[in-house]
């Protein structure tokens, strides 16, 4: 692709052909990370459907499928849903502010996909290698609060701005623990860049993942997670029994669509991030022959995989919970456990060189 | 004019624009949202001199956090514009004053030896390696600490009024204690008696 530069600097100058050369090339590279995504997207809420319905002893869709093959019954479905969806109607509620209404929804998948930038897939497979990267998510995980905000406010109903308040203050509280989770991790690579971090985690096998000296951190992590993409058992901002789906109760169509999207693209960053900061990205779990032939990549789906059917599983057994709940076990239980090990790493990692360098804590600290 | 200097004007343009509409429009959520353009205007103009821990930490805190609450609070407020209008031009001249005091202000400083394209040197383009926290985080924990730790005992201290003013215990509230109620044992609730089974007459 780099063989084209010449011809833009023919065509446009050598002034403004490389930038628009450089242009080009990245929004062709970010099509190329957006596309498999919401495709990944439009297949989670597929298997959410099936494994909550296996679940429950239900089939789940197992209608609509491509070409009449029959094996294929229930894979149409995610894409009859999105047709279906593009052909309804956009009802902007009277007394709504039009504007603000209709940009909601796009404030809140924004953030979810501008995220990506960062994400490296393998040593060498990332759109933006910049080195305050792991700042670069957390600032844009909490752009995603505005979406709900601005969509329970230009509404103009009480029931959206019920529903807009419960989730934006369920999200800024697990904001916190979640970045007190992340300086640990950056306090054991001693880097901001989410290549760096899954380099540090390199070894002979999964013990040297973070996941075993940040345990604590890892389901602090995760499960603020959760609370953050507004899931069950997090899901009071949705609450279907009391406030019916909260601050996108007046959307319809597409408008709606794009919040829940959104939503799925949010849970499969944050199982990407947990995989990447935690079960060590692209690395195979054993580092011999036949484990680290099959490429990081692999590797890496695998583990998102895995950390999105917690997601999933999660909604299938446990209750709701209560709004109070929700709050103390945010700011009175993640955000002290987060403290506490904050203090305890740096205490490790100011020990005598001999300590850090004997068995266990060799294994993360070099 | 080359690409980043397209870059920056149209950032520049829309920082001003913006920034005016915070302080012009009539709709407090408005001018709320409006300053939450502004950060981010401000922030993508750090990044163009490099600086993108700080640029990110605009970001991070302000968009992502203060302006949050901040919208809370504006969003709730049930605001009377003609309320809010009365008595403007009784008060005009005293505010006039004020925002003239302010401009002076500001213009001692600005205009002042210390500011001044001449008195600060160019940017220097460093190297992709170049890690702006690393250097930002040395700096601050070792020529600075003193100031920076005093900065954050003060947030502290608010931070503790803060909460000690709005802390009120009640001994009349109902509601449920957490923590009381998942520390319960069997015990405390249930008593397994044994009693010989009865017979009916």
């Amino acid at each position: 692709m780099d063989s084209l530069q010449p011809l833009f600097e023919q065509l446009f100058g050598s002034e403004w052909g490389i930038p628009l050369f450089q242009l080009i090339k990245n929004l062709l590279l970010i099509v190329a990370i957006i596309v498999p995504l919401l495709l990944a997207v439009a297949y989670l809420t597929f298997a959410e459907r099936k494994i909550i319905a296996y679940m429950q002893v239900r089939v789940g869709p197992n209608r609509v499928t491509f070409f009449n093959i029959p094996w294929l019954r229930g894979w149409g479905q995610p894409i009859a849903d999105a047709v279906k969806a593009i052909m309804k109607e956009i009802i902007v509620p009277t007394g709504a502010n039009k504007f603000l209404f209709l940009s909601a929804p796009v404030l809140s998948i924004g953030p979810a996909l501008a995220a990506w930038a960062v994400v490296p897939f393998s040593p060498e497979l990332v759109l933006a290698d910049i080195n305050a990267g792991l700042l670069y998510i957390l600032a844009m995980t909490s752009l995603g609060v505005y979406g709900v905000i601005i969509a329970g406010w230009a509404s103009n109903s009480k029931y959206a701005f019920l529903g807009a308040m419960r989730s934006a203050a369920q999200v800024v509280s697990y904001e916190l623990a979640m970045g007190f989770a992340l300086v640990c991790v950056l306090m054991m690579s001693s880097s901001l860049n989410l290549g760096d971090i899954v380099a540090g985690q390199q070894g002979s096998s999964f013990l040297n993942w973070y996941l075993i000296p940040l345990f604590p951190m890892f389901l602090v992590y995760f499960i603020s997670g959760v609370a953050e993409t507004n899931r069950a058992p997090f899901d009071v901002a949705e609450g279907e029994s009391e406030i019916v789906a909260g601050f996108h109760v007046d959307y319809s169509g597409m408008a709606f669509t794009v919040f829940f999207l959104a939503e799925y693209a949010n849970m499969i960053l944050v199982a990407t991030l947990t995989s990447i900061m935690f079960l060590g990205g692209w690395l195979p779990p054993v580092d011999i022959t036949p484990f680290n032939l099959i490429p990081g990549m692999v590797w890496l789906l695998l583990k998102v995989a895995f950390m999105l059917f917690f997601f999933l599983w999660f909604r299938a057994t446990f209750p709701r919970y209560r709004y109070d709940q929700i709050m103390r076990l945010g700011w009175k239980i993640f955000i002290p456990i987060t403290l506490v090990w904050i203090v305890l790493l740096g205490m490790v990692m100011q020990l005598p060189e001999n300590i850090r360098q004997s068995f266990p804590l060799n294994l993360w600290f070099n | 004019m080359n690409l980043q200097d397209f870059v920056f004007y149209s950032l520049a343009g829309m920082t001003v624009i913006a920034s005016l509409g915070v302080i012009t429009l009539r709709n407090p959520v408005h001018s709320a949202l409006l300053l939450v353009f502004t950060f981010v205007t401000s922030s993508g103009l750090w990044l163009l001199l490099e600086a993108e821990f700080l640029a990110i930490a605009l970001v991070l805190v302000y968009v992502g956090a203060v302006m949050v609450l901040f919208l809370f609070v504006v969003m709730m407020l049930d605001i009377n514009l003609d309320q809010l209008r009365e008595g403007f031009w009784k008060w005009f001249p005293f505010g006039a004053v004020l925002a003239l005091v302010m401009a002076g202000e500001l213009a001692m400083v600005l205009m002042s030896k210390q500011f001044g394209s001449e008195n600060i040197s160019a940017v220097v383009a460093k190297s992709a390696d170049y890690s702006n926290t690393k250097e930002l985080g040395r700096l601050i924990y070792t020529d600075y600490v003193y100031a920076f730790e005093l900065s954050a005992v003060i947030l502290l201290v608010a931070m503790v009024a803060a909460i000690a003013i709005t802390l009120r215990y009640r001994t009349d509230k109902k509601s449920s204690n957490a923590s009381n109620q998942i520390a319960v044992s069997r015990e405390k609730r249930l008593r397994v008696i044994s009693m010989p089974a009865e017979k009916k007459d």
